[in-house]
């Protein structure tokens, strides 16, 4: 409305309005977001482990999880020197959770990337066009919604070629976004209802023009929390694949670290500093993520706040 | 004698900015086979007073006072005694009936069951016969308590939450904005079953509404209320017809009357909107959106006093009695 | 079922004068009754989703990077013959080859390159131990999960919701395969002092009869710890969609007229909150039965069990295509009928759906 009132002939100054705006709104959501503790709990963990994964080459230098210049007994419960204790090759347990870090951020933030992308245009397209293409979109999302997901990914890494970081990355990418898609798919189909839309239409905006311009601003909140959600199903996914032998086994994410534990033997040797730490950094994160989704969406959505 | 006292009655809401104070010494009677409707905005409090009957106010909520329901205080009341009362004395025929019926559940068997809550001895066919019975009371046919929810008409739903209200016999009825999500014909039907119902059964009904013209033709007094307050009380035409508070006429001008010279040329409305509860302003809490205010209205505490032959107002320049 | 046409319309007036329009009971209805064509075009939906989970298997596998012959043949010495045959097969036009794939999506001319069997012949053997497993956990969790969901949701913010609230969000968070691995090592090997309890893996103790009275209890005493694994992780998710369904409920106008008809708390809450509550929870169950699937995968592996789960890892591992291939058809087709049952389910519950 306040662009409205703006004359045309001063684009600067409407977006200096939108900007501040903006940053009004993140203001406002920030200080509701501190009120709510499950989600700060999940920020403060968030940002341990970012740090951890931004600083691993800095704390644990390469050579620590290089299989061949390990300097550890083999898997030696923890001590002194070794934390958390060593792998079956005789690497820090530590250090690798460290590494591990990297890896299962950089592939839950990317899929979830590539998922919200396809999640929201297919959702906002095909709650924009009520024709064929629109129904046919719809029909997509659904038939993609049933199919049992790790059935899914699993023929699909196989297809593009299992172990490595970017198979992943891609197939969690392409199997997870129909539920993004739903949800976008009635956001949309309310807001097109709304009288500014029919106002548009009537003034002659395009297609694109209402779906970029009006749709996608009013969906954004929706996207957003939904992305935090998805992060936590993603790096679930990536420990998932990782764990059945997709991953790379040069880049080891903590899914890849239990797969190895599993595979060498770690269950029946008793070695549980092999198999416990990587998992409780996944519920970790997973968690953090989650928490901070659900305080994202009391925020959103405060009809949910009472939950 | 009186079936339903409120004796100061006073309701606050515990929220997160403090003590919301939403009804505010309340005092009403209703005597059997008399009829009372209960007048306001929305957020003037009438809802709450009448949840105090069968103490049905959510947990945030402190209610003082007295809510004498046949001479017992509800307030006071056990769990078990309560629950006995609930429906089997007096019962609610709730606001917008297409949510306060369960959708899943048959509407005979939710009509049926108070019965067999409250009468442990009656026999399921002879629940079932008297299910049929009180559907035919309100003008449905007995089939209907095969029907669920939303296979009926919003008339037809509200006829059944009347013919649920009839069912344990009960002395009083509150009826909670019956008619409000109803189509103008529909309500004349349902308003017409339920006052013949409450007439022929000499029962007491509380009857709430925002829409004047439908309380005084229901109801023998009415009761108009404001930011938590009875600001006017009386007989309904009287009321409705020669109002003593400003309030009141306002209200009462918010529905036209079709024909009424008077309203051809004012189109008229209230200015503003009624304070949020807790926030009502000093003196009398209406004097911001009063048309006829002065200096005085703002500093003066008004209470309700007698202002003609049953009458009541709080407005400062209403008729003085006994003077 | 006693189907009742939808006279009343959406809400419109009442004809006047005179009495409202009823509800009629369709006796030998004419056309389709409104319950009959809700099934139809649930049916209908399922078959379109088999249609294109078809599509996806076959034509996925036909743009296998690299030769596909050496793909489905990997480690197996294949006699020339039917290496010319599978070549010629694969030389066909594709769309023939489709044509050809839809008459029987289950008769492969390719074998297992693991096992060296048809595929179907291995799958089928290994559906009845997978059933086993997670039907028991689904059961168990959906009892479990619904009563912690109706207990969180109806005292919402008290220390039981709280507790169990943040208990099943870790839960959820859970790989369920890193579950089963710990509960394998502290009670299945024996950690911190306890002594190993429950066997490391396998459906049943070598050499021992199956069909006999000892050898149901050698597979239960198998089962305890997978099916314990799978029940947490399921139970977890019900239990949230439980508690927030139950929530949503909580400020329902019918529940204020169940308790001012004298209702108790707990009639309440078991006749009027619960069984609205409970139609959201079946429906969202059977929706995510995907996640179900996933579950029994990793968690067969971890625990040996020898069913699908475990044979899709043993496929995974080679890459088995061919078997792969059979595997993620029959999971895809299991999951869609699931669903397809749980929406006449739906219908039979729900008295909305039915008109």
């Amino acid at each position: 409305m306040a662009s409205d009132q703006q004359t045309p002939g001063r684009p600067q100054g409407r977006r200096a309005i939108a900007r501040a705006r903006r940053r009004e709104a993140l203001g406002r959501g920030w200080r509701q977001f501190r009120t709510h503790r499950g989600g700060m709990a999940g920020l403060g963990i968030l940002v341990f482990f970012t740090l951890v994964a931004l600083l691993a080459p800095v704390l644990f230098p390469p050579e620590t999880i290089s299989v061949t210049q390990a300097t550890g007994e083999l898997l030696a419960p923890p001590s002194a020197e070794y934390w958390l204790g060593t792998d079956d090759s005789g690497r820090s347990m530590l250090a690798l959770l460290a590494w591990g870090a990297r890896v299962s951020l950089t592939v839950g933030i990317a899929a979830t990337l590539i998922s919200m992308v396809i999640g929201t245009s297919v959702g906002i397209a095909s709650g924009h066009y009520t024709g064929f293409g629109g129904a046919t979109l719809q029909r997509l999302t659904d038939w993609v919604l049933v199919i049992p997901f790790l059935p899914l990914a699993i023929v699909l890494a196989t297809v593009l070629g299992g172990g490595s970081t970017l198979t992943i990355i891609v197939v969690i990418g392409v199997t997870s976004w129909a539920g993004t898609a739903r949800l976008i798919r009635a956001q949309t189909l309310s807001v097109e209802g709304r009288p500014y839309l029919e106002r548009s239409r009537a003034l002659g905006s395009g297609n694109w023009h209402q779906m970029t311009r009006h749709v996608l601003p009013n969906v954004f909140p929706l996207v957003l929390t939904n992305t935090t959600l998805t992060v936590a199903i993603a790096i679930l996914s990536e420990t998932t694949l990782s764990f059945l032998g997709l991953g790379d086994p040069l880049r080891p994410s903590w899914g890849s670290t239990l797969d190895q534990a599993f595979s060498n033997g770690a269950v029946s040797a008793g070695a549980w500093w092999y198999i416990g730490p990587p998992g409780l950094c996944v519920v970790l994160v997973v968690l953090s993520f989650t928490m901070i989704g659900r305080a994202l969406e009391q925020i959103v959505n405060p009809r949910l706040g009472r939950q | 004698m009186a079936v339903l006292e409120l004796d100061d009655v006073s309701v606050t809401y515990r929220s997160a900015a403090g003590p919301v104070p939403a009804v505010r010494g309340v005092s009403l009677t209703v005597d059997t086979g008399s009829s009372l409707g209960l007048a306001g905005e929305s957020g003037s409090g009438k809802t709450t007073v009448t949840s105090t009957v069968l103490r049905l106010l959510p947990k945030s909520a402190t209610v003082t006072g007295q809510v004498l329901l046949d001479g017992e205080d509800v307030l006071t009341m056990r769990w078990g005694r309560l629950r006995a009362v609930r429906w089997a004395t007096a019962s609610v025929v709730f606001q917008g009936a297409m949510h306060a019926l369960n959708p899943v559940q048959r509407v005979g068997h939710q009509i049926a069951e108070p019965i067999r809550l409250h009468e442990k001895s009656v026999s399921e066919p002879t629940a079932r016969a008297r299910v049929g019975d009180l559907l035919e009371q309100v003008g449905l046919p007995s089939r209907v308590a095969q029907s669920y929810p939303h296979q009926l008409s919003g008339g037809q739903k509200q006829r059944v939450m009347i013919a649920m209200a009839l069912a344990c016999g009960p002395r009083l009825i509150v009826a909670d904005e019956p008619t409000t999500a109803l189509d103008v014909m529909v309500q004349q039907q349902v308003l017409e079953v339920l006052a013949e119902r409450v007439r022929d059964l000499g029962l007491a009904m509380v009857f709430i509404s925002h829409d004047l013209s439908v309380l005084a033709s229901a109801c023998d007094d009415l009761a108009v209320m404001y930011a938590g307050q009875v600001v006017e009380q009386g007989p309904s035409d009287q009321v409705f017809e020669n109002a003593h508070h400003p309030y009141s006429r306002a209200l009462g001008d918010a529905f036209p009357r079709i024909g009424d010279m008077r309203f051809r040329y004012s189109p008229s409305g209230l200015p503003g909107d009624p304070p949020f509860p807790g926030e009502a302003p000093s003196g009398c809490p209406f004097h911001p959106r009063c048309p006829q205010a002065r200096e005085v209205c703002s500093t003066t505490e008004v209470q309700l006093r007698p202002s003609g032959e049953r009458r009541w107002s709080s407005c400062l320049f209403a008729p003085e009695v006994g003077t | 079922m006693s189907l009742i046409q939808d006279v009343a319309g959406s809400g419109g007036p009442d004809p006047i004068p005179g009495p409202p329009p009823l509800p009629r009971k369709e006796k030998g209805s004419r056309g389709l009754s409104p319950g009959a064509t809700f099934a139809l075009r649930k049916t209908g939906a399922a078959l379109g989703t088999l249609f294109f989970v078809l599509v996806v298997n076959f034509f996925l596998f036909r743009l296998l990077p690299g030769d596909p012959i050496g793909m489905y043949t990997r480690g197996r010495n294949v006699p020339p013959e039917q290496l010319a045959e599978l070549r010629a097969e694969l030389n066909r036009p594709v769309l023939e080859q489709f044509l050809t794939y839809l008459r029987n999506p289950f008769a492969s001319t390719i074998d297992s390159a693991q096992f060296n069997r048809p595929v179907w012949e291995l799958v089928t053997e290994r559906i009845w131990p997978t059933l086993l497993l997670v039907g028991t956990a689904i059961v168990l969790a959906s009892i479990i999960g619904v009563w912690i969901g109706i207990k969180a949701g109806w005292k919402r913010g008290k220390s039981f919701d709280k507790v169990s609230t943040g208990v099943t969000l870790t839960l959820y968070s859970m790989p369920e395969f890193w579950l089963g691995m710990i509960l394998l090592i502290i009670f299945g090997v024996g950690a911190f002092g306890l002594p190993g309890m429950f066997p490391i893996g396998g459906i049943s103790s070598p050499g021992v009869d199956t069909s006999s009275l000892a050898g149901w209890l050698d597979v239960a005493w198998h089962m305890v710890l997978p099916v314990t694994t799978l029940t947490l992780v399921y139970l977890a998710e019900y239990a949230l969609v439980m508690r927030s369904s139950l929530v949503d409920e909580m400020d329902e106008d019918y529940l204020t007229t169940a308790r001012a008809k004298g209702l108790m708390d707990r009639l309440v809450r078991r006749r009027h909150a619960v069984p609205n509550a409970l139609l959201p929870t079946v429906t969202l169950i059977f929706l995510n039965l995907g996640f179900t699937v996933s579950g029994a995968i990793t968690v067969e592996t971890v625990f040996s069990w020898p069913g699908l789960g475990l044979l899709s890892y043993e496929a995974l591992r080679g890459p088995d295509v061919a078997l792969l291939q059979a595997i993620f058809l029959l999971f895809s087709i299991g999951v869609v009928l699931a669903n397809l049952v749980a929406d006449l389910l739906y219908a039979v519950i729900d008295p909305r759906v039915r008109s």
